[in-house]
């Protein structure tokens, strides 16, 4: 009986370990294949270089213009994703019926599982083409319509984790703001959100790191155009869709070609895992506070 | 007192202004998503037929079809199972019911809550990396399910915790008092009782995979399939094969990106059909997992 129990718990604390394997894989991976590139390509020409051109006769590796695309589709997610979220999770934790929110949150859920090419189809055959109404010069691909869509993905991470944060603010301390006679409207602004503040940044900072990882949206919608722009209505390259680009064709394995997309993806896990530390951090605080 | 009489109007209207503008921008996603359905089923709808399941792709878009992809998808989807289900699990259970208050708890802890947050490329050269070259897995159905297991093991290790912590001590206090051990505790009450959570998050797990796209592109999926792998089941002894697991492959997402990213506009209406469907499939299995939510929460009263 006490072998048995003991193997079992191996067993399952082995499971468990899995998971921190994998984080190892994953940096040494990244690690092994980004320090062969780095061993013909300067670091400093890497990180400052303004052209990429990895698969042409006479190869530059400046990141620049790959993460300028990423920040830049990412900032246009966010002027979309970072208001509706917020205040569609003040309407829910607030204003909203019982019984009308238990309606919403399932269909958010549901916003969040269609399938990014999908939302990538979007962009590219019903977005891009109602903005050219409106913006004639706008070109076929673009950094703009991949961006909004991307915005609108990330609504429900958003507003349904700052609806938690909100919610886990106590009633009491609601009730002492409407007893001094405060709207719904003052409540929200100057007591829910200041006491839920740590929440509502761990929810926007995950939204960030969604949307710089994001890829099929912008592989597809995007045009996959390393270029050197903040100018939303031209197409760019982000590191994810570059990624896609190289795993489409026929990179062999060991060269320099090969070893760019693992250098793009450190360079990618680096953002993503600077953002998540921070999210992280904050989720942290709120458990803490009541 | 006409000053203070201002005032209040002034921030009442206020309020009625934002209670309808949070109402609208609560709506716009629902409303977005609406319009986006619709024109997918206006373009695609037409395409959708029973040639459509049963044809590989061509060079035609008349008479491509989506035969090798949703194929392919569920193989992978299997493998994903198998890998993802019994470690996310056990991982679940370790760390609820076993793991003491340490520091390496807290490592795995905080490193799930990181796993979660990596983009699912990332996985994608991960198993590049490790299943294609190291393990010479090769490009293969088994390197692309163990890609998403790999990605949806963080969600189903957090479900998995979340559904055990809703049993209550009661359970664990009771089954201890008659003499069962932690394992039979565990065996007996705490899966048991929480398997509709389990269920849940595996199904959400799962349909995610169903939908992912960018690390199977990495893993070297292929775009043009026109042959299905090896069929698991034959008439020969041993009846079941496994050669499968090692045949080249392509999933539903990415015969979609296929599709689209050609110029015909042939290829789109193609793509706009397979996108109904995949949309079908993962609407349907999250439909699934709410209901299962719902049953279990209803069924179980502590």
């Amino acid at each position: 009986m006490r072998i048995r129990e003991r193997i079992i718990e191996t067993g399952l604390f082995f499971s468990a370990l899995s998971s921190v394997f994998i984080t190892l894989g994953i940096v040494i991976i990244l690690t092994y294949e980004s320090f062969g590139f780095f061993k013909e390509v300067a670091i400093v020409e890497f990180f400052t270089g303004t052209t990429w051109m990895p698969l042409f006769a006479e190869p530059k590796f400046g990141i620049l213009p790959l993460v300028s695309g990423t920040l830049l589709t990412t900032a246009i997610a966010l002027v979309v994703a970072l208001p509706l979220g917020l205040i569609s999770a003040i309407y829910l934790s607030e204003y909203a019926p019982h019984r009308l929110r238990e309606m919403i949150k399932p269909v958010l859920e549901l916003l969040a599982a269609v399938p990014t090419v999908v939302y990538g189809y979007f962009a590219l055959f019903f977005l891009t083409p109602f903005l050219q109404n409106f913006l004639p010069e706008l070109s076929g691909f673009n950094a703009i319509s991949p961006g909004i869509i991307m915005g609108i993905m990330i609504v429900p991470y958003v507003s349904s984790v700052s609806e938690d944060a909100m919610k886990a603010v106590p009633m009491y301390i609601r009730e002492g703001s409407y007893a001094m006679g405060a709207t719904k409207f003052q409540t929200a602004f100057k007591v829910v959100i200041p006491a839920a503040f740590s929440g509502i940044a761990a929810a926007f900072i995950m939204g960030i790191s969604r949307a710089i990882g994001e890829t099929m949206v912008v592989a597809i919608a995007a045009g996959m155009m390393p270029n050197f722009t903040f100018n939303p209505m031209e197409p760019v390259q982000t590191l994810t869709s570059y990624i896609v680009q190289v795993s489409l064709g026929d990179v062999p394995h060991g060269t320099i070609e090969y070893r760019t997309i693992f250098a793009a993806g450190m360079t990618l896990f680096l953002m993503t895992l600077f953002f998540n530390i921070i999210g992280f951090w904050l989720r942290k605080r709120i458990r803490e506070a009541y | 007192m006409e000053d203070i009489k201002k005032r209040i109007k002034n921030i009442k209207l206020w309020n009625g202004i934002f209670s309808i503008v949070s109402l609208l921008s609560t709506f716009v996603g629902l409303v977005l998503l609406f319009a986006l359905m619709t024109d997918l089923f206006m373009d695609g709808a037409p395409r959708i037929s029973y040639k459509f399941f049963t044809s590989f792709p061509s060079r035609f878009p008349e008479e491509a079809g989506i035969l090798s992809a949703w194929v392919g998808t569920l193989l992978l989807i299997l493998v994903t199972a198998f890998a993802a289900i019994p470690l996310g699990v056990a991982a679940g259970i370790y760390l609820e019911e076993y793991a003491g208050k340490n520091w390496f708890t807290d490592i795995i802890e905080i490193n799930i809550a990181n796993l979660a947050g990596v983009p699912s490329i990332i996985y994608g050269l991960l198993a590049l990396g490790i299943f294609v070259y190291f393990f010479k897995f090769g490009e293969s159905v088994l390197t692309g399910g163990l890609a998403l297991a790999l990605l949806i093991l963080p969600m189903v290790i957090m479900a998995t915790r979340e559904a055990i912590r809703a049993v209550p001590n009661s359970i664990r206090e009771a089954s201890y008092a008659v003499g069962a051990t932690k394992w039979q505790t565990v065996k007996w009450h705490i899966i048991p009782y929480s398997t509709g959570g389990i269920l849940t998050g595996i199904i959400i797990g799962l349909s995610r995979a169903i939908g992912e796209t960018a690390p199977i592109i990495t893993v070297g999926a292929l775009t043009f399939i026109a042959f299905l792998p090896a069929s698991p089941v034959s008439t020969e002894f041993p009846f079941i094969s496994f050669k499968w697991l090692l045949d080249p492959f392509t999933v539903m997402p990415i015969q979609i990106f296929n599709w689209v990213s050609r110029p015909q506009q042939g290829f789109h209406v193609n793509a706009a059909a397979a996108g109904i469907v995949l949309l079908v499939m993962t609407l349907f299995m999250n439909a699934a997992a709410i209901y299962i939510r719902y049953r279990f929460r209803k069924k179980i009263k502590w």
